[in-house]
């Protein structure tokens, strides 16, 4: 098994193992049909799907172009300069000053730094205008998500007029296309740093200082997202991915989520709810509709909504499932999940229970 | 007082005490001064001297070593980073890696190699016979030496500091840091910057108070004006990391509560502080390697640089905009609309006095006429790469840009473009220029040659293709990255090319070590060079000039070639330096020169026992007082030698 395929196209192709998994290959079915950005296109600030991003790639672009055709007039004037003369072999006192020359000098740097001040005022304004543009999106927002930072994994809380409508999921973003969104953004512990670059620039999570971040998505798709600001072992395995779908997608999903766990249904679905409450699991995690409420690590009521685990280093399979609960130390080395000791049956109970909570 | 062969007396004409220089033949002249100024032979020779020269270049050593240490750490990294999910070096040991590389790079070779090369060389290019405070110099060799053991012995028993080289809170923090490792990483970082401040206080003396006679401000060399400058810089950036590092190690020694914001305190705090020093620290890195190059350049184009007025008042200019950058590097935590244009203002508006030195060293080379030598072909890679840095840096000032780049791999590729190519490259180019004075022999040209094209294309091909990655999405200090990132070719064509540069480095260690022993006889002035360093032997004797220089023009070798006019009247029995004014160097005192010593050794160890213990124990700080005490207490007894009247 390959760890962090989080490429829709091979969630799709992901082993599944396990009898009793079969039935459930439904997981993760509607995500892969929103897919529009390539494989290596989904966390890139250079293909930008939404107003933030693309004000800064906008950019990106200009002050690239001002800066490659600086970097190439200097170049010209050096090569010129040192292609002009050479010392003949014999000659080597120093050489006399030429005050005619010197004035040339005087003038012809003089206008270089003119020029210098007159770009770099340019593009202060141009950056000046992004930004505020930028700027000018928050205010409108029509949604608001509350993203907190755990070392190594996101939680995502959409706040409902009432509290049985606020629903908690995690490492996952839905926002309905072309909505501006605001993201909340606090930490419990260290630095974060929430980065969607195909939507918007950066923002830190500081513990003690909230702060937010306004996104749009102009085009149904999956945005993959990582933490920017180095936060511990597992800094390089924090993924959150951003699922922009139509306002009905985005109402159902939403009103999904809100729906206590599924009973077990079936023997082996039962064994694993069991198992999952005897073992510890439950001091950590919730499920709502069931005794497990630890608050520690993700909420799994509806895990095998998501499409993917452990902040996306795997993709939703089983088999990835069953062998991040058999080993999560050796997939995120450090990470806050211990390894349990279960029997290979309670394993997969285990994976079929969770399997089971869509 | 000394007497060697000869008669004290003899020479104590007109009341004069000791035995001064006027009319004493050279042979006689150079066995005094030798004897007043030697170094004890042998091993304690080498603990006890305060010979500036024998300082700077241990120094030197020292630092490249730790140069080495630190790309050896890169290296892994990039074996490590090849391939995605390789798993070669697991996080633990990469986030160890990734720190010491940084903190080792930055506090451990680019500042105190840039300070070392200005305790070598301001005494012989301002025409003096030793630094302002030449004990402290000592100590603050031993200092530094004491805390860069100390973090890589930490390193070697799984302590290496691992929060990164600016080491953010909470992550460093008592709550969740690791272990001793961010103690080690702050106390490091209080040692160097002892050193770093005592050899920024020997540098401001020396540069105001010993010029030669006639050298008047606008007559010293660039270079020192740069060291100078950068002194200032060290003087008002470092104590603002020596506060945050102690107000670290006490959140988490004696739990105070700076950094926590549960308890009233603030997380970014830090950063402030942080950064107030970090900017600042790339300037003390940069200015005085554009000092390397106003010096190399003017020599191997045969004329004095163009625009010396403007390149000075640039270099100040730096030093003081370096103080209102910092918070470019914190555009991610949030600023309002009015600071965010402030510090965009400001961080692009450093970009005109470095152009300004560009435009003069072009203008420079077009008046000359080149000499493609090894120190000048590292003059041009350094114009070719630094002017990359330099507007990748005007991108990385504008907020929004910064939003998107910030923390990735553009922003890695960013700070090697100004640190490689703008300090590291006129460094090398001062270790080949610079070496025949050191040691009186040549490096090789022909390794040299391989030596520079295999750093420069290899560099270049390294640390280009980060820009990319960055945009693509690729953040920094993450130990790997997923498959489907499509990272991998280019991390993989990253990690080849980096063994490009360390072939150049290996080039480069080689030449020394051949030439040390091998090199082309030097002689004084190998280069045809202007500056006074070039007038005395190569190596320089013990008191570097047996008669202080007079100087009388900007260029003193260029207009006087044959023989500079010189001091006299110094004693030569005893150490002694001339101080003048500091506008325009006119003589006013003899000052006595301090001896060797074995207190500021003593004094270091004292000062490492009690940082290394209050690692432990907040009770170090008590007990350890004590041996300092002693150590500066006897460092400082007078002598009963009175004072020269006169």
């Amino acid at each position: 098994m390959s760890l962090a395929s989080t490429c829709p196209t091979q969630i799709l192709t992901g082993i599944v193992p396990g009898k009793a998994a079969q039935q459930r290959l439904r997981w993760v079915s509607a995500a892969p049909m929103l897919v529009l950005a390539g494989c290596g296109e989904r966390q890139s600030a250079l293909h930008a799907h939404g107003a933030n991003a693309r004000r800064i790639l906008d950019l990106i672009w200009s002050f690239s172009a001002v800066a490659v055709a600086t970097w190439l007039l200097v170049m010209l004037v050096l090569a010129a300069a040192l292609l002009r003369r050479r010392l003949s072999e014999t000659t080597r006192s120093p050489l006399e000053i030429d005050s005619h020359q010197e004035r040339r000098f005087t003038r012809a740097v003089g206008s270089a730094i003119g020029l210098t001040v007159l770009v770099l005022v340019m593009l202060t304004i141009a950056s000046f205008f992004a930004g505020k543009s930028i700027a000018s999106l928050s205010g409108t927002e029509t949604l608001a998500v509350r993203v907190t930072g755990h070392q190594w994994w996101w939680e995502v809380r959409y706040a409902g007029n009432d509290p049985s409508q606020s629903i908690v999921t995690a490492n996952e973003i839905h926002v309905p296309v072309g909505e501006p969104v605001k993201v909340e953004l606090d930490s419990l512990d260290v630095i974060h740093s929430f980065w969607v670059p195909n939507l918007a620039g950066k923002r830190d999570l500081i513990p003690g200082r909230p702060s937010q971040l306004t996104l749009i998505a102009d085009k149904p798709g999956i945005y993959r997202g990582q933490c920017a600001e180095f936060c511990g072992y597992q800094h390089a395995h924090m993924a959150i991915t951003v699922i922009a779908e139509s306002r009905e997608a985005f109402d159902a999903w939403r009103s999904r989520q809100n729906a206590v766990a599924s009973a077990p249904s079936g023997e082996e679905e039962r064994r694993g709810q069991q198992a999952f409450l005897s073992t510890g699991c439950a001091l950590c995690h919730t499920i709502r509709g069931t005794p497990a409420s630890g608050t520690v690590g993700p909420d799994l009521t509806h895990l095998a909504s998501r499409h993917a685990l452990a902040a996306d280093t795997l993709a939703m399979t089983p088999g990835a499932l069953a062998a991040w609960i058999a080993d999560p130390q050796s997939i995120k080395p450090g990470a806050k999940m211990p390894r349990i000791a279960l029997s290979a049956d309670d394993l997969n109970a285990v994976v079929t229970y969770l399997g089971s909570l869509e | 007082m000394s007497g060697i062969a000869g008669k004290p007396a003899e020479h104590t004409q007109e009341g004069l005490k000791g035995i001064r220089d006027t009319g004493l033949e050279e042979v006689r002249l150079r066995a005094f001064l030798a004897h007043a100024w030697r170094t004890p032979k042998g091993f304690y020779g080498w603990l006890v001297t305060v010979d500036h020269k024998l300082i700077g270049r241990r120094y030197i050593v020292t630092a490249f070593l730790f140069l080495i240490l630190a790309g050896l750490s890169a290296l892994a990294m990039r074996f490590q980073l090849a391939q995605p999910e390789a798993g070669y070096i697991g996080p633990d040991l990469y986030n160890q890696l990734f720190t010491m590389h940084g903190t080792t790079m930055m506090f451990l070779f680019a500042v105190p190699v840039m300070e070392a090369f200005a305790i070598y060389l301001v005494p012989l290019m301002i025409g003096t016979r030793n630094v302002a405070f030449p004990r402290l110099n000592a100590f603050s060799y031993w200092v530094y030496l004491s805390g860069g053991m100390m973090i890589w012995i930490a390193f070697a028993f799984e302590t290496g500091a691992d929060a990164g080289w600016f080491s953010y809170v909470p992550l460093a923090g008592p709550e969740y840091g690791i272990g001793k490792r961010p103690d080690f990483w702050a106390q490091m970082v209080t040692y160097t910057e002892v050193s770093a401040l005592a050899v920024a206080v020997e540098i401001i003396a020396t540069v105001f108070k010993q010029r030669a006679p006639g050298m008047s401000l606008d007559r010293i060399p660039i270079y020192v004006w740069s060291v100078l400058v950068t002194a200032f810089v060290i003087l008002f950036a470092m104590p603002a990391v020596m506060v945050s590092s102690t107000m670290l190690i006490l959140d988490r020694l004696v739990g105070t509560k700076f950094f926590d914001p549960a308890a009233g305190g603030d997380a970014l705090l830090w950063q402030h502080l942080f950064w107030f020093f970090g900017h600042p620290e790339v300037y003390i890195i940069f200015i005085p390697a554009t000092g390397f190059v106003s010096a190399i350049l003017p020599t191997f184009v045969r004329r004095p640089v163009f625009g010396y007025l403007g390149i000075v008042l640039s270099l100040i200019a730096i030093g003081f905009l370096s103080f209102g950058l910092w918070v470019h590097h914190m555009f991610a935590t949030g600023l309002p609309q009015l600071g965010e244009s402030f510090f965009t203002a400001s961080s692009m508006m450093i970009a005109i006095p470095s152009g300004i030195q560009i435009f003069c060293w072009i203008a420079t080379i077009w008046g000359g006429r080149p000499i493609f030598a090894t120190p000048m072909l590292f003059v041009l890679g350094f114009i070719f790469t630094f002017v990359i840095g330099g507007l990748t840096g005007v991108m990385v000032a504008s907020v929004p840009l910064d939003l998107q780049v910030h923390d990735t791999y553009f922003v890695v590729a960013h700070f090697h473009y100004v640190l490689v190519g703008g300090a590291v490259f006129p460094l090398l180019g001062a270790v080949y220029y610079w070496f025949p004075k050191v040691t009186g022999r040549m490096l090789s040209e022909r390794l040299g040659r391989w030596n520079f094209w295999l750093v420069f294309l290899g560099f270049n091909l390294t640390f280009f293709p980060m820009h990319i990655l960055g945009l693509q999405g690729m953040p920094r200090r993450v130990y790997t990255y997923p498959p489907a990132s499509g990272w991998g070719e280019m991390n993989l064509f990253i990690s080849l090319s980096s063994l490009v540069v360390f072939a150049g480095f290996a080039l480069f260690f080689l030449n020394l070590l051949l030439s040390i022993r091998n090199g082309r006889i030097a002689g004084d002035n190998p280069w045809g060079a202007s500056t006074l360093e070039w007038a005395t032997t190569s190596p320089p004797p013990s008191y570097d000039f047996s008669r202080l220089p007079v100087v009388t023009h900007r260029e003193p070798l260029w207009a006087e070639p044959d023989m500079l006019p010189v001091v006299e009247g110094l004693r030569v029995d005893a150490r002694e330096v001339l101080a003048g004014t500091v506008a325009d160097a006119v003589p006013q005192i003899r000052v006595p020169s301090a001896d060797n010593s074995i207190w500021p050794l003593l004094s270091a160890i004292a000062v490492g026992g009690a940082f290394l213990g209050s690692i432990y124990t907040p009770w170090a700080v008590v007990w350890g007082a004590i041996p300092v005490s002693i150590g500066f207490i006897c460092w400082f007894w007078p002598k009963g030698e009175p004072e020269d009247e006169e």
